[in-house]
């Protein structure tokens, strides 16, 4: 069987981030499998720009930003095989995939589970009604306008307001076709400011919040869709419902890691995140497996997976080189005004990168780190939203060795 | 006159507030709410001329896929959008393209180049 040092699982920005730090350690016997014909991921597809600033000090387009990743990956000649899909991790870290060229099984030392996302369906949100054609995804008709040249329609419901949906609804706009509506089920929208004005209040679409698709009509192709308002517990109100005729809909309704790989290796999941439980090192529950980008939770920004990518290489660098990594025996708790954390377990003893998402909009608020009743940290914000992930350094100078770390959002 | 907006300069989306007018006193833009320098340079750009870029595609004829992304190397006034977009409409390419090309020098005469953002090499 064939041997490797690392086998990172996905070629997108975290994998192909992994991979380039791995290499500047030091590290050389890589294997990055792709399961699509080129490396890049999801990015190849997202052609607007806004992707960089923080990682490059530039506005790329996704393309672009891969771009940057790959020329690396290929200057450094960092092995890379695509067309190949992982169909097995098992928990002694042999990696069996399907390839052009049969079935493939290498013996890693180290997996890197970077497989990022997929979409929420209309299944996974249950919306009644009859199954014409016409019903997509958001990353779906993007995929079908950006890199397949097909239009998927002409008038346009939205159902959703995630950062997708929103850069969607200008990209149809762009292309001719007719955007009445962004429907947001939640009383806040679950997509970024920025997009919001520059995608939806630019082309004059409204976004109505608290407001959800309760019938789909059609029967070769969608003819109409019913719109209801909700109320606090987002259940449809009787007597709001609107119908809207069209014949696309367009869901942007979250995204959930795809992990079933993971569970596969035997990797403990976090029920709030839908990722790996990681400790500072991004290693998983498995020794030797760790996780990064949105396969261990969704982030908003690419620049942020790129860098926790970059971050889980050092400690999969040290890893290879020491064997294993410190113990992390204390947990991360939060209160009920925060979804999730990265990472969930610590040491105490080593500087590490918190990220977070509050459950609701907030303003003025304050984060507060603790550790036994005593103030750890507390980072002030003028706001605080879902759609935003907060990323706080915390370091180990400040941490004691013993009780777990508790995160609260006051205000 | 008192307007808000969102900065959409990054990700942070800082609210802007924005006075003109008699509500401005002293300044002629008065801007509140941006946490950097930027914020104030959007805010008196949208309300004397708003820019945006675009991004969109381009056919490739020959190529590994049937259209390259391209994008605009400079913002554009908000109200030309449309304008490019027919331009850029009209254009085709013949593969390979490369990330940087320019596929139209300053359209329009705005100022701003069309370039590639993806290789596309040869099917």
């Amino acid at each position: 069987m064939r041997q490797t040092d690392v086998v990172i699982i996905g070629g997108g920005p975290a994998g192909l981030a992994a991979a380039v730090r791995l290499w500047e350690k030091g590290i050389r016997d890589i294997l990055i499998l792709e399961r699509e014909h080129f490396l890049g991921g999801i990015l190849r597809q997202c052609i607007h720009d806004g992707f960089g600033l923080t990682r490059f000090g530039e506005t790329l387009s996704g393309p672009e930003y891969a771009q940057r990743f790959i020329d690396e990956v290929l200057e450094k000649q960092i092995p890379y095989i695509t067309d190949t899909t992982v169909i097995q991790i098992s928990e002694d870290k042999v990696v069996t995939a399907s390839s052009c060229d049969g079935l493939l099984e290498v013996q890693a030392k180290t997996v890197i589970l970077t497989m990022g996302c997929r979409e929420r369906t209309r299944g996974a949100i249950s919306i009644p009604g009859q199954r014409p054609a016409g019903v997509y995804t958001a990353g779906v008709a993007q995929s079908y306008i950006n890199l397949q040249n097909k239009m998927v329609g002409k008038e346009v419901v939205i159902l959703g307001s995630g950062d997708i949906g929103m850069i969607m609804a200008r990209r149809m706009t762009l292309e001719g076709a007719h955007v009445q509506a962004v429907f947001e089920v939640q009383p806040y929208a679950s997509g970024l400011p920025r997009n919001i004005e520059q995608c939806l209040h630019d082309y004059g679409i409204p976004l109505y919040l608290s407001h959800t698709v309760t019938e789909i009509k059609g029967t070769g192709r969608l003819e109409a869709v019913v719109v209801s308002q909700v109320d606090d517990h987002m259940q449809p109100i009787p007597g709001t419902e609107k119908e809207y005729a069209c014949d696309t809909l367009i869901l942007s309704v979250g995204l959930i890691p795809e992990n079933e790989l993971s569970l596969g290796a035997g990797v403990v999941l976090d029920e709030r995140s839908k990722g790996a439980v990681v400790d500072e090192n991004h290693q998983t529950s498995v020794p030797g497996i760790f996780a990064a980008g949105n396969v261990l939770q969704v982030h908003d920004l690419v620049d942020f997976v790129s860098m926790e990518a970059e971050s889980l290489a050092d400690s999969a660098c040290r890893y290879l080189q020491e064997g294993s990594l410190p113990e992390c025996p204390l947990a991360v708790v939060t209160d009920g005004n925060v979804t999730h954390t990265i990472p969930q377990k610590i040491s105490g003893t080593e500087d590490f990168r918190l990220s977070l998402r509050v459950r609701k909009p907030v303003k003025k608020c304050t984060i507060r780190l603790s550790q036994n009743g005593q103030v750890v940290l507390e980072k002030k914000m003028p706001k605080a939203i879902p759609a935003e992930m907060i990323q706080i350094p915390v370091k180990a100078e400040k941490l004691s060795q013993t009780g777990d770390l508790e995160v609260s959002v006051l205000w | 006159m008192v307007r808000a907006m969102t900065c959409i300069m990054c990700p942070m989306g800082c609210d802007l507030t924005v006075k003109t007018g008699a509500d401005a006193g002293a300044e002629k833009i008065l801007v509140t709410g941006n946490t950097c320098p930027k914020g104030k340079e959007y805010a008196v750009q949208e309300m004397t001329d708003p820019q945006r870029n675009i991004a969109t595609s381009v056919l490739v004829k020959g190529g590994e896929l049937p259209l390259v992304s391209v994008r605009l190397d400079h913002m554009i006034p908000k109200n030309r959008i449309f304008d490019v977009m027919a331009e850029i409409r009209k254009q085709s390419l013949e593969a390979p393209v490369f990330a940087g090309q320019v596929v139209i020098e300053n359209v329009l005469g705005l100022g701003a180049n069309v370039i590639v953002t993806k290789h596309v090499r040869k099917a």
